[in-house]
């Protein structure tokens, strides 16, 4: 188990000269020990590739990789001692799952009734110790998977289980029982995870700290809460959540008026007012599940046009016209929804309310007091 | 059930009757002639006397026919003894991607491109102690090497001919073989710490077994037929040390015109390539067996 800390940039072409050049652009980030990571984001975004710089399959172009503070960038996975498990289940055709479970064991020389021991206690983890003697080669894509886990969880003294997007070839009802498992592992084990993922859902189950990537970039490190609340990049917040953040262009008309797609709101005096103020050109972010619908007329609320009504299950999924613009809301199951055409008028300003500058990063209160 | 409500219309068997005048034509009716040959003694043209399976009788007995199939069975047996592994140790130190590889997979092909009588003829002229490069070479070092007067070493040359004509298509099946593997095979074996060996025992021997199949069948029955190279550099000798069993019936049927043995010997000859061919078959599905095991239950 160890601290990872990585202080580097990859291109996979040499000389790179723009960021488009770059799989991973200049990054510094710390994975603490013991902690169950996520790295989110959608495909191409650099983060497999994060991952194998991680457990030493790839070598960055630029910087370093430390584990505990010692530096290993020059290091094979086998001299990291790191585990990784696949996309698609890797098993050895020809061997027996125990002879599967014991292969990274046997290969560094563990005393065989050691290796019997922990292979077992694996199989019991995994639930898979009635199929020990059976051909790993016969069994089914979600029983390999799992033979791949068992292979990256067999080490006793690994410095981290990395996990590429071990889930893809699962059946969705074995996921959820697949995952919790996990969960439980890394709770008994208290092993170092990083779990690769483009699946919100898997991310924010799975992860205690989950790391957003946007285009070789990290926008975002945070727990699963601030993700939702408090997305620090646009990309974040349209990323995470379903649907994603709702955003409209607005401005600073006069002292207490913003402009919000072409509506003029009134707001109060805060601790944002003056970077607004100085922004002159935003954008207001709010989250479906926090516009509400208010009084026909009211102060302080857009006027919309209903356009679409979907009954998602759950809740009532509203796709409203505002001046232009889209915006989605989200209903409670038991209230009855307007109609499409209906006229409505929307709260968007409210504490859950984020302000992004041109740059797409969130206008937050720090970099206020900073300016 | 309802099958026997099925309207039941013979006509279809019209479709299948071109197929079936092709494949009697170019198959049955030959096939046919030489088991009509097998069983008669053909005198002349006109003249032809019946005479049961007193030809195979006579074949069976035939000590020279022994011989070659013996001499045959040894030879096929060196073949794959020597191209499996050698293609394989090839496949496995070809450059992988780029142009080195297209450079290679060119320069390794090329054999493959010359004809049997042309090879026959390179490799007798290169070995001559005369004139041939090898052949001059190793007389200067000492080796008596001389295929012509030596049984051993016209054995050796005819299979160290026939090597290195065909190891290079063990050589591009085993290359495609290795290529079909996913890369994550590799990365996760590194994770596992596995040794080059390991790797290619459990990762990369395994998934070439397909492949693998393919080349031993091919290259056994290839070799079991083998007749140009040993006619071509010796016709057979010296004496009969590279008679083979094709040879050995070109000189009964063509040589020496006895048609009824010879068709007997063919039957023969084509029942133990068929049987060869099942037992090898057979026994490469069953090292492989595991990996068709029924999904669970």
């Amino acid at each position: 188990m160890a601290r990872i800390d990585l202080d580097l940039a990859h291109a996979y072409r040499p000389n790179p000269q723009s960021d488009a050049d770059y799989a991973l652009l200049p990054l510094k980030m710390s994975f603490e020990d013991g902690g169950a990571y996520a790295l989110l984001g959608p495909s191409g975004c650099g983060k497999t590739t994060m991952l194998n710089i991680i457990s030493g399959l790839l070598q960055p172009s630029h910087g370093t990789v430390s584990y505990d503070g010692r530096d290993v960038t020059a290091l094979s996975p086998q001299a990291r001692n790191i585990a990784q498990v696949f996309q698609f289940p890797v098993i050895y055709d020809t061997m027996t799952v125990a002879e599967n479970l014991a292969f990274p064991l046997k290969n560094r020389g563990v005393a065989p009734e050691r290796i019997k021991a922990r292979v077992g206690k694996i199989a019991e983890m995994l639930e898979m110790s009635g199929q020990l003697d059976q051909r790993a080669a016969g069994l089914t894509a979600d029983a390999k998977q799992k033979i791949s886990l068992g292979r990256g969880l067999v080490r006793e003294d690994v410095s981290a289980v990395l996990f590429d997007e071990p889930l893809t070839v699962i059946d969705p009802h074995l996921k959820w029982q697949l995952r919790r498992k996990l969960k439980q592992i890394h709770h008994e084990l208290k092993l170092t995870l990083i779990y690769v993922t483009h699946d919100q859902v898997e991310a924010l189950t799975f992860a205690d700290q989950i790391v957003v990537m946007s285009r070789g970039r990290a926008v975002q490190v945070g727990s699963a809460d601030a993700l939702f609340e408090k997305p620090q990049h646009m990309f974040v917040g349209n990323f995470i959540g379903s649907p994603g953040m709702n955003f409209l262009p607005a401005r600073f008309k006069s002292s207490g008026v913003i402009e919000v797609a072409g509506q003029d709101l009134p707001l109060a005096f805060g601790i944002l007012y003056q970077q607004l103020e100085a922004a002159r050109e935003f954008t207001l972010g709010v989250r479906p599940e926090y516009v509400g619908l208010a009084e026909a007329a009211s102060p302080g609320t857009l006027r919309a046009e209903v356009q679409q009504v979907q009954d998602i299950g759950t809740y009532w999924l509203l796709t409203a016209r505002v001046g232009g613009q889209t915006l989605k809301l989200r209903l409670n199951a038991q209230s009855r929804p307007p109609a499409p055409g209906a006229e409505v008028w929307l709260q968007v300003l409210g504490a859950h309310t984020c302000f992004y500058g041109r740059d797409e990063q969130l206008i937050n209160v720090k970099e206020g007091l900073a300016a | 059930m309802s099958a026997t409500t099925k309207p039941i219309n013979q006509k279809a068997w019209f479709l299948v009757l071109p197929v079936f005048i092709c494949v009697a034509f170019s198959a049955i009716l030959p096939l046919m002639t030489v088991v009509n040959y097998s069983v008669q003694d053909i005198i002349s043209p006109e003249r032809r006397v019946f005479v049961g399976v007193e030809w195979f009788t006579a074949v069976m007995r035939d000590e020279e026919l022994h011989g070659a199939l013996l001499r045959q069975l040894g030879f096929s047996a060196a073949v794959l003894a020597v191209e499996i592994p050698l293609g394989i140790a090839l496949a496995l130190s070809m450059p992988a991607q780029g142009w080195k590889a297209s450079a290679v997979l060119v320069i390794v092909a090329l054999s493959l491109l010359i004809p049997w009588n042309v090879v026959g003829t390179i490799w007798q002229i290169y070995g001559r102690a005369d004139i041939g490069l090898l052949g001059a070479a190793l007389q200067w070092l000492g080796v008596d090497y001389n295929y012509t007067g030596n049984a051993t070493d016209a054995w050796v040359t005819v299979l160290v001919m026939d090597v290195w004509h065909w190891t290079p298509l063990v050589a591009l099946l085993c290359f495609a073989g290795l290529r079909s593997i996913p890369d994550a095979y590799y990365q996760a074996a590194r994770i596992d710490g596995a040794s080059k060996l390991a790797v290619f025992r459990y990762i990369q021997l395994p998934k070439m077994r397909g492949v693998l199949m393919i080349a031993v069948l091919l290259r056994f029955m290839d070799s079991f037929m083998i007749y140009t190279e040993p006619f071509v550099l010796t016709g057979g000798g010296p004496g009969n040390a590279t008679t083979f069993l094709s040879q050995y019936l070109t000189q009964k049927a063509v040589g020496q015109f006895d048609l009824g043995p010879a068709a007997a010997f063919s039957l023969i000859y084509f029942l133990i390539i068929l049987l060869l061919c099942f037992i090898l078959y057979n026994w490469m599905q069953a090292l492989g067996q595991a990996e068709k095991e029924p999904q669970h239950g």
